[in-house]
């Protein structure tokens, strides 16, 4: 039977059309190999639906939005809002006023940090997060502090990986402002109980900030239903290009955000005397954001609802299972977060192989992980080790991707031997 | 060169068994060298001296095999040099690293250490390579610590 045969049998996935949707998968990597993409959570490929919908945009829309009158400028306006709406719609959001479009999360959390912290947080208000933030949800708020004066909490986590939920509850308290935590760790794989931690941050009326970057490709994501104030994610984690993301926030908490920005687009009038600003969303997105971007972001979301997030979780779950299962025999790996809620991630290390040497001897069998610390310090300094290898699949990858990955991890320990 | 080539042999077993790996006390010079995106980190210790010659140069530290056959082979190729001809072999080293020299066709003082001569093509690998060259020359520079990023 061939491998597309048998990934048939466990998933409801048609993978030669999907791979065939994405013209990456058909490339050599280094040494001609075949590429073996397992480098997701830096970022997913891109399905040719997206590189059109990008494509056609600057080769027959090509204009600016929102202040043209001319059909072009029109056409790129309908196209941009749109995709507003389609963002708003995979989110569930109420309303399109609520979706700000950024350049990506990193830029969403400082969005936050920077207009609504600067209003909300002063001297001794509470900020927690945990052990396992991706420094973009780290230095924001120490920026914060600095200005600020607030107190920075750290929620820590067992040895599987897992925040430590009592210990959360404990920190969260009536000085609490804020609780920014990730949905899903890039490093680990652990899925957080989100409901639980909003339920413990409304208890005493804090906010909640979901970074969900690792999130939104793999799961339904419904933010009304969640009661979170605000989720961030990129839309190149999403299939879609680097360089749009979006920052979701509830309508009374944005309308009470100063612009953090200032410029074209965000204004109603602009004398040297005074300037009134914009309403929502606009009044958040100074500047000719990306129109392309946002554009191909509304392609990806497209593309992947019709995949559907049932069939996607499904071959997630298979890939690691498969995979935890085969490198889990390896003698000397030791896989670094085994959380019991965990999304496609594996990272590890091997007794005697360094996670960089490894990442370099898998790159010359075409296996393309991450290996390095994940922008994820303390949670390595929280592990004693540098760095992991960390292979991240997403759903166009297949058991023989994985079956590539494993046969490489034993031929690197070898050059090792 | 296949990424086998970067991991020759010589490479594997000096990372194995990394030569002058230890720490000298009171050392004449001394620095700690990072390199963040790593987490590679290690210390040179040297004794050099009244005429400027390396008596006794050693390492410590943590990090890819790269980097600590890197820093092993400096040790055993610089030590008894005087400080001028090390900061020579730093200069050639520095500029085959970067793909700046080919040590097939351009002049160097280099001897077995070309074995890193293809590493140009691995960019993401580069500074693992450099990283115990650069401390030693802080070293000698009286910089206590050094940073490759």
């Amino acid at each position: 039977m061939n491998r597309v045969a048998e990934n048939l049998l466990h998933t409801k996935l048609d993978h030669a059309a999907i791979r065939s949707d994405f013209p990456i998968l058909a490339r050599q990597a280094r040494h001609g190999k075949n590429l073996i993409y397992l480098d997701n959570a830096a970022t997913t490929l891109k399905p040719r639906q997206v590189l059109d919908a990008v494509y056609d945009h600057y080769a027959y829309g090509a204009s600016n939005i929102h202040r043209g009158v001319h059909y072009l400028s029109e056409e790129a306006t309908r196209l941009y809002e749109g995709a507003r709406e389609t963002v708003r719609d995979f989110i569930n959001a109420r309303e399109t006023k609520e979706i700000i479009f950024t350049s990506g999360t990193t830029f969403a959390i400082n969005l936050v940090a920077k207009s609504w912290g600067r209003k909300n947080i002063s001297a001794g208000d509470e900020i927690v997060i945990t052990h396992m933030e991706h420094h973009a949800n780290i230095v924001p708020w120490q920026m914060l502090r600095e200005e600020t004066g607030c107190i920075l909490n750290i929620a820590p986590i067992n040895d599987r990986g897992e925040l430590d939920m009592a210990a959360l509850e404990s920190l969260i308290t009536p000085r609490t402002k804020l609780v920014s935590v990730v949905y899903t760790s890039n490093s680990l794989g652990t899925i957080n109980p989100v409901r639980d931690i909003i339920r413990l941050a409304k208890k005493h009326g804090s906010a909640v900030l979901l970074d969900a970057a690792q999130t939104v490709a793999h799961t339904k994501v419904d933010v009304q239903n969640l009661d979170c104030d605000f989720l961030v994610f990129s839309g190149h984690k999403l299939f879609a290009t680097s360089g749009v993301g979006v920052l979701y926030g509830k309508r009374a908490i944005l309308e009470g955000m100063p612009p953090f920005m200032g410029g074209g687009d965000m204004i109603k009038s602009v004398t040297f005397e005074k300037t009134t600003y914009a309403d929502l969303p606009a009044r958040l997105e100074a500047g000719t954001p990306a129109i392309g971007g946002a554009i191909g972001l509304a392609a990806a979301i497209g593309y992947v609802r019709n995949i559907g997030f049932d069939s996607i979780a499904a071959q997630e779950k298979d890939l690691l299972t498969y995979a935890t299962g085969l490198v889990s025999d390896i003698p000397g790996l030791r896989i670094i977060g085994t959380a019991a809620e965990k999304a496609a991630i594996l990272s590890f290390i091997v007794d005697g192989v360094h996670p960089h040497d490894m990442g370099s001897l898998l790159d010359a069998e075409g296996v393309a992980v991450r290996a390095g610390h994940h922008c994820t310090q303390p949670l390595m300094t929280r592990f004693k080790i540098p760095a992991t290898t960390r292979a991240s699949f997403s759903f166009y990858n297949t058991r023989a991707d994985v079956d590539a990955l494993v046969a490489a991890i034993k031929k690197a320990i070898e050059v090792f031997a | 060169m296949s990424t086998q080539d970067l991991y020759q042999q010589v490479i594997i077993e000096h990372h194995k068994k990394p030569r002058n790996f230890r720490k000298i006390d009171s050392p004449t010079h001394q620095a700690e060298g990072f390199n963040p995106l790593c987490g590679d980190h290690l210390w040179v210790y040297m004794n050099v001296n009244a005429a400027g010659a390396i008596d006794d140069i050693s390492f410590e530290g943590d990090g890819c095999a790269i980097s600590k056959a890197s820093a092993s082979m400096m040790t055993q190729n610089v030590k008894g040099k005087t400080v001028d001809e090390a900061k020579a072999i730093f200069h050639d080293f520095h500029r085959m690293v970067l793909g700046q020299l080919n040590p097939e066709k351009d002049v160097h003082v280099l001897g077995r250490l070309t074995i890193f001569s293809g590493i140009w093509k691995y960019p993401a690998r580069v500074k693992c390579a450099a990283l115990a060259w650069h401390t030693m020359n802080g070293a000698l520079s009286n910089e206590a610590t050094i940073s490759t990023e």
